[in-house]
């Protein structure tokens, strides 16, 4: 964690806050020119018996993972020489660092079925460096399955993102958790990040929203609708079954884990009106943060710090994001107009995202979009701008992707996005999916 | 209608002059014989009933009276005399038809007998009643967007809801918290539990007692009403009230 706090400072530290605009028009490549990637295909030795194309997905598992990082510009296929390298003897610099290709990066490879294994050799060449090109070597072999072709691309792809992304962790192997309705009732569900292999978690046939997973990627809290209302629950994803989580009278919903797994902060109602308390994430020692007649919900902690809580209060009528200490002292108000809710705050504190109706009101459209804020200088700018209601960002765990909702194009689905609001992808398309909440690797 | 019966009257008075003018030059021929006695009159008939509206199991009595009728029947009594009563107990309501004929014509008369059906069977006991005389009784609540204040309109609706509870002391009920599709999830969730206990806290107020009330909110995930109007959104913001078994 503090290796990665240290990392994210130093690369977004080199773009001027003060002028966030002018981040946002130099995108992601955080301004530094985009790497120029050639992949080209793994070459494949034996594919024995597989009634699925393993090889294919492999190859376009590795693909999509490089392209969706954000840090690179992949050199399109057509420029490659002929006859893809599959070892590193059959590697000629020159047809890689000179026009047509002129990249900068070659990763290459094969891979073979032999045995009901996959075995994969990959490596990534700096064709720059003709002394002494190769950055990374690596092998892996596992059993010949679709989801494992897949599995070794995506460790592969974070393994090149981790050394040519500025030491930041790749993503291609983490989890995006949220809510679904498309069992019927509204359950808590799991993807990969690039929204392969959909899977149900829980199966409580009532309501469950705001799932929240552990930053150890053990346990889900999420808000379900019980026997007595509203309460917290804690699924184990170790056990495949919830846990215990101590049950408060009123509404109890909108759970968010502080980045070292010690403490959640939840909203609840037991007073008799909706405020912020935290607990142990063993369930002991409540403790009340706020205390005032307007709704307090949906916490998010400062992730590099702990110390800090962002949420939304209608204390003065519509919703607006707040900071404070995670004590509950010093309250400071963040938005100054419209309604602004689902705050979620940034792996290097820096920056929070929210959802903003920005001009509410008569005569006013009232789109709701996704904005990214800096939190020192207060300077804002807007991420989405393809109509729709767009709400609950959540950050991914490298700082540069952002996973969201948009009912764009009808039905609400997710959709991921790099941190200057470009390289929109749809991930769900079933049913309606709501509230995504990135998980750690 | 009284022009054309006048011109009517005028046209016999003419052909009648005229047969008058042409019978005159004529010579008179023979006697004629005697025309054969005029048929007898058309029949009369009336019928009542009285009363003309029973309950189910009571008696009416039906009376008729003809003239000049040589065959008189009542459909469901039979061949009949030329006047009289009879009573009769229908189990549902009846037309009684008199049919009076001779040989110069038939004539018929009607007459309807109303059988109110028997009273619904007593109504089941109290406690039964108790979930349908609720959602008969109380009436839900609405709230203006973003808000969770009773207005006086919907003050006055909570009262008469206070006194109906008042008159059922034993019913115990749950306000669910509503809210409509714009803004959060999680802040409505928030507005709707506010919503539910703005409700709650008015109806204690009122005198109903904190431990027969629960309340849950459920935001915006159970919409009344599903379209993106302002009609259905403000059907969507309310304190709903639903009885507890």
């Amino acid at each position: 964690m503090k290796r990665f706090a240290i990392y994210a400072v130093l690369i977004l530290a080199s773009f001027t806050c003060a002028s966030a605009q002018d981040w946002i028009r130099t995108g992601t490549g955080l301004g530094v020119e985009k790497i120029r990637l050639a992949v080209p295909d793994f070459k494949i030795g034996a594919n024995e018996g597989s009634t699925q194309n393993l090889p294919l997905t492999f190859n376009q598992t590795l693909w999509n993972d490089l392209e969706a990082a954000g840090i690179f510009d992949l050199v399109g296929k057509s420029f490659y020489p002929l006859g893809a390298p599959g070892v590193p003897q059959d590697v000629r610099l020159k047809d890689w660092n000179q026009p047509p290709p002129n990249a900068n990066m070659l990763a290459f490879g094969n891979l073979s079925v032999q045995g009901g294994y996959l075995s994969v050799q990959g490596w990534l060449f700096d064709v720059k460096n003709e002394q002494s090109p190769q950055v990374l070597g690596k092998q892996y072999r596992e059993e010949a399955n679709e989801g494992n072709a897949r599995l070794i691309a995506h460790r592969f792809a974070d393994e090149i993102i981790f050394r040519l992304g500025g030491g930041l962790p790749g993503i291609a192997e983490t989890k995006i958790y949220f809510i679904s309705n498309r069992s019927g009732h509204k359950e808590v569900w799991q993807m990969d990040y690039d929204g392969a292999g959909q899977k149900q978690i829980t199966h409580n046939g009532s309501i469950a929203l705001s799932p929240h997973v552990s930053p150890d990627g053990s346990r889900i809290a999420y808000a379900g609708v019980t026997k007595d209302g509203w309460q917290i629950q804690m699924w184990s994803l170790e056990l495949g079954r919830s846990v215990s989580f101590p049950r408060f009278n009123g509404t109890n919903q909108s759970p968010a884990w502080s980045s070292d797994g010690k403490s959640l902060a939840f909203a609840s109602s037991w007073s008799g009106h909706s405020d912020l308390y935290s607990i142990d994430s063993s369930g002991g020692a409540p403790r009340r943060l706020t205390n005032d007649k307007g709704p307090d919900v949906s916490p998010t902690w400062n992730p590099k710090t702990n110390a800090q809580i962002a949420f939304v209060s209608g204390r003065t009528g519509l919703p607006q994001i707040y900071t404070m200490a995670s004590d509950g002292t010093n309250v400071t108000r963040v938005t100054d107009q419209g309604y602004a809710v689902s705050p979620s705050w940034s792996p290097n504190g820096q920056f929070l995202v929210f959802a903003w109706v920005r001009h509410y009101g008569p005569g006013a459209p009232g789109a709701s979009d996704i904005y990214l804020m800096d939190i020192a200088s207060r300077q804002f700018v807007q991420l989405t701008h393809d109509g729709g209601r767009n709400d609950f960002p959540s950050w991914a765990p490298d700082g540069r992707h952002i996973v969201y909702q948009s009912n764009r194009s009808g039905r609400t689905q997710l959709y991921m996005m790099l941190a200057d609001g470009t390289q929109n992808r749809q991930l769900t398309t079933s049913g309606e999916n709501t509230q995504p909440n990135w998980g750690n690797k | 209608m009284k022009f054309s019966r006048t011109k009517w009257f005028g046209l016999v008075l003419a052909l009648a002059a005229a047969l008058a003018v042409s019978g005159c030059g004529q010579k008179k021929v023979a006697t004629p014989p005697p025309p054969p006695p005029p048929p007898p009159p058309a029949p009369t008939a009336t019928l009542t009933a009285n009363p003309n509206t029973i309950n189910a199991g009571q008696s009416s009595t039906l009376t008729w009276k003809t003239t000049d009728a040589t065959d008189i029947s009542i459909d469901g009594i039979g061949k009949v005399g030329p006047s009289g009563t009879a009573q009769v107990v229908p189990t549902e309501s009846t037309t009684y038809r008199l049919v009076a004929k001779n040989q110069s014509g038939t004539q018929e008369s009607t007459a309807r007998v109303t059988v109110n059906p028997p009273p619904a069977p007593a109504p089941p006991p109290l406690n039964a009643g108790d979930a349908q005389l609720f959602m008969d009784n109380m009436k839900d609540i609405f709230f203006e967007y973003d808000s969770y204040d009773i207005s006086g309109q919907y003050t006055a609706t909570l009262q008469k809801d206070a006194s109906f509870l008042q008159a059922h002391p034993s019913i115990r009920f749950t306000i669910e918290g509503h809210c409509d599709e714009r803004g959060s999830t999680e802040y409505n969730l928030a507005l709707g539990d506010n919503r539910a206990l703005a409700a709650k806290n008015a109806l204690i107020a009122m005198g109903i007692s904190a431990s027969r009330i629960k309340t849950i909110s459920y935001g915006k995930e159970k919409p009344f009403c599903t379209e993106s109007t302002e009609a259905c959104w403000q059907q969507n913001r309310r304190a709903h009230f639903v009885y507890n078994q």
